[in-house]
């Protein structure tokens, strides 16, 4: 971030292009300025404001974690316009990056305790950065499970990684679709089936366990059903929120749900904490 | 503290010696409404009335330039383009002349917005730093105002470096700030400490002429209760129209917008702008899903009354209102909608 001035992008460079789904890019990007970009620190959750001049800016969770800096990684769903104008990105293109911003995942408080990453669709995102973070130092945790879904094979980002992580002894990966699909035989990871009802079906013990889910907010809202009935208490819940923000920085007053403002504030809160705030999503 | 006399025809020629050092504003008839523009020597005696529209636009223009952006391609590498970003933040020497205390409290309540955060608008600091504030104490309430209400008053010294009250025969300056205490010591202006006590019984008189204060002391608990009171905001906001004329007058509203004007590659590049926006368009919070939190103008209208009455009571350290009881929302609505009203019943039913 441009510590004088909050709204004044930093100049950065498309390093890498891949295509995740039909609708699905993912970016990766340096800063143009060497020491800078060296000296880029943020914490797992945070999100970065990309800019095309011309355009306009659009927020996205940094989706690679702290651990490894070579790029910057955001994975950007084409929806609008920015999103759509991201799309048309070639390598070496300029962009303008705000970033770090919003609060993280307090992953220091879940030390010694298991930890159950659900994504849906393009909800995977953030809990990639918070997942590899973990796996880096899993020392530090118990075990660390994954239930990644989407709605067909094809919709699946981060299909190099999955991979690997269908492989990583440190990690419990289970990855379902929606509907039975050609090519996808059901087995102990690979399952067919909503979300909450995949979940029911590994069935997490909610003992020392924090579940941190993010996604579309229709499986967030049956997810958390789901973990409510295996009796998860709300402050062992995290999610992340998305709202229309502008200015990310907390001055423009568009993203406030009551008294507080998702782009400072937020993304990531614990289910108590959004008990607290008013029913306005 | 510094008390200076001036005498009513010497208030021109010291505004055209101020006009020397500062960008001078102050309120200035045009048509039906009265509106700070730049004051310069040789114009009239600005109108001693409160504005139509609040002043806040000399800190927080309506439009500004945030960033200038401008692509430009490296001549013997034609796919080679190198990316210059400008972020022009600077603000001249400024007096503000003739507010209203519920204007000079109004820039304290965007003092929280703007500066109070974790992050701080530097455009918006920049001219705050810059800008001296010379409020005309309030002589003449509208049936509209109702500072009293939210803990100001028609001579509230609160965010003024100067305070000027009109007395017999010129006005009694007072120094509020150190900035202001510097001005009148700096301006030759004879002593006005003899007239002090006058200009406090006038102020006292013009304090009992605002509309009988009520108690808003249980606003934000009581517009909490209220949140899911859906049928309440429903009967409030029925007339509405969702104009924003309410926001756009309004001394403490503090959102804005932000867009991209213009070709990065063009010959002269483009700007990032940002532009006052208004919570009561159905737009304000509609995202690109096609999702809207706040579709219905009756949740529109919660979010706004709760933002002054109850959000801002959370983030300001000192519980403050974002309302400053300056009365150009009712006065200014179309439809005459009344936010007192509106934050009366929600305590009283
Ligand atoms: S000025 Fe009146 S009609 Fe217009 S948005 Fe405000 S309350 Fe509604
Ligand atoms: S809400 Fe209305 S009365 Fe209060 S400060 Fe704004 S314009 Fe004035
Ligand atoms: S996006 Fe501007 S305040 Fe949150």
């Amino acid at each position: 971030m441009n510590e004088l001035n909050p709204l004044l992008p930093e100049v950065a460079t498309v390093v890498e292009i891949v295509q995740e789904t039909h609708n699905i890019k993912t970016f990766r990007v340096k800063l143009d300025d060497e020491e800078r970009m060296k000296a880029f620190h943020f914490e797992p959750g945070q999100v970065g404001q990309l800019s095309l001049f011309g355009v306009g800016e659009s927020t996205f969770v940094i989706n690679s974690p702290p651990t490894r800096m070579d790029y910057l990684q955001f994975s950007v769903m084409k929806a609008g316009e920015v999103t759509s104008a991201l799309h048309k990105l070639n390598v070496g293109d300029k962009i303008g990056v705000r970033a770090p911003l919003g609060n993280f995942f307090p992953y220091a408080k879940w030390k010694g305790k298991d930890i159950f990453f659900i994504g849906g669709g393009i909800g995977m995102a953030p809990i990639r950065t918070i997942m590899l973070y973990l796996l880096d130092n899993k020392k530090d945790y118990g075990t660390i499970s994954l239930l990644y879904g989407a709605k067909t094979p094809e919709d699946l980002s981060y299909k190099d990684d999955i991979k690997e992580w269908l492989a990583d002894p440190n990690l419990n990966a289970v990855l379902t679709i929606d509907n039975p699909a050609e090519g996808w035989t059901v087995d102990d990871t690979h399952k067919v089936g909503l979300i909450p009802n995949v979940l029911k079906e590994l069935a997490p013990r909610p003992d020392n366990c924090i579940a941190v889910l993010c996604g579309p907010p229709i499986m967030i809202k049956f997810t958390l059903m789901a973990l409510k009935d295996m009796n998860f208490p709300d402050e062992q819940i995290f999610t992340t929120l998305e709202k229309r923000m502008k200015c990310g920085v907390g001055l423009c007053g568009r993203c406030n749900i009551g008294g507080k403002l998702v782009c400072v504030d937020g993304p990531v809160f614990s289910y108590d904490q959004l008990r607290e705030l008013p029913p306005e999503l | 503290m510094t008390i200076c006399f001036l005498a009513t025809e010497g208030l021109v020629p010291w505004l055209a010696k101020l006009a020397q050092n500062y960008r001078v504003f102050a309120p200035r008839r045009e048509g039906k409404a009265i509106i700070f523009r730049p004051w310069k020597e040789g114009d009239k005696a600005p109108v001693p009335l409160k504005a139509t529209v609040a002043p806040k636009g000399v800190m927080f223009p309506a439009c500004e330039t945030l960033v200038s952006y401008k692509t430009t391609k490296d001549p013997q590498q034609l796919d080679k383009v190198s990316l210059t970003l400008k972020a022009p933040v600077k603000a001249e020497p400024t007096v503000l002349f003739g507010c209203r205390s519920c204007d000079a409290r109004g820039f304290v309540a965007l003092d929280k917005a703007y500066l109070g955060g974790k992050f701080k608008d530097p455009y918006y600091e920049a001219r705050r730093n810059a800008t001296l504030i010379i409020t005309h104490t309030c002589d003449n309430p509208t049936p509209t105002c109702f500072c009293t209400w939210v803990n100001g008053g028609p001579a509230s010294p609160e965010g003024s470096d100067v305070l000027m009250t009109a007395v017999q025969g010129g006005y009694v300056l007072e120094g509020i700030s150190q900035k202001g205490n510097d001005l009148l010591a700096g301006s030759g202006l004879p002593d006005g400490s003899d007239k002090l006590n006058e200009a406090r019984a006038l102020r006292t008189e013009a304090a009992k002429r605002v509309t009988p204060r009520k108690d808003l002391s249980k606003a934000a608990e009581r517009l909490k209760a209220r949140f899911t009171d859906m049928d309440f905001w429903i009967a409030q906001t029925a007339k509405c129209l969702s104009c924003g004329a309410c926001t756009f007058m309004c001394p403490t509203c503090q959102c804005f917008n932000i867009t991209d004007e213009g070709d990065p590659a063009s010959e002269q590049g483009g700007q990032r702008l940002r532009s006052w926006d208004y919570c009561m368009s159905p737009m304000f919070t509609r995202e690109a899903s096609g999702h809207n939190p706040r579709m219905v103008k009756a949740a529109r209208m919660r979010n706004r009354v709760s933002h002054k009455y109850w959000y801002s009571t959370e983030y300001s350290p000192d519980g403050r209102f974002s309302c400053t009881g300056c009365g150009r929302c009712i006065a200014q609505c179309p439809v005459s909608l009344d936010i007192r009203e509106i934050v009366v019943k929600a305590i009283e039913e």
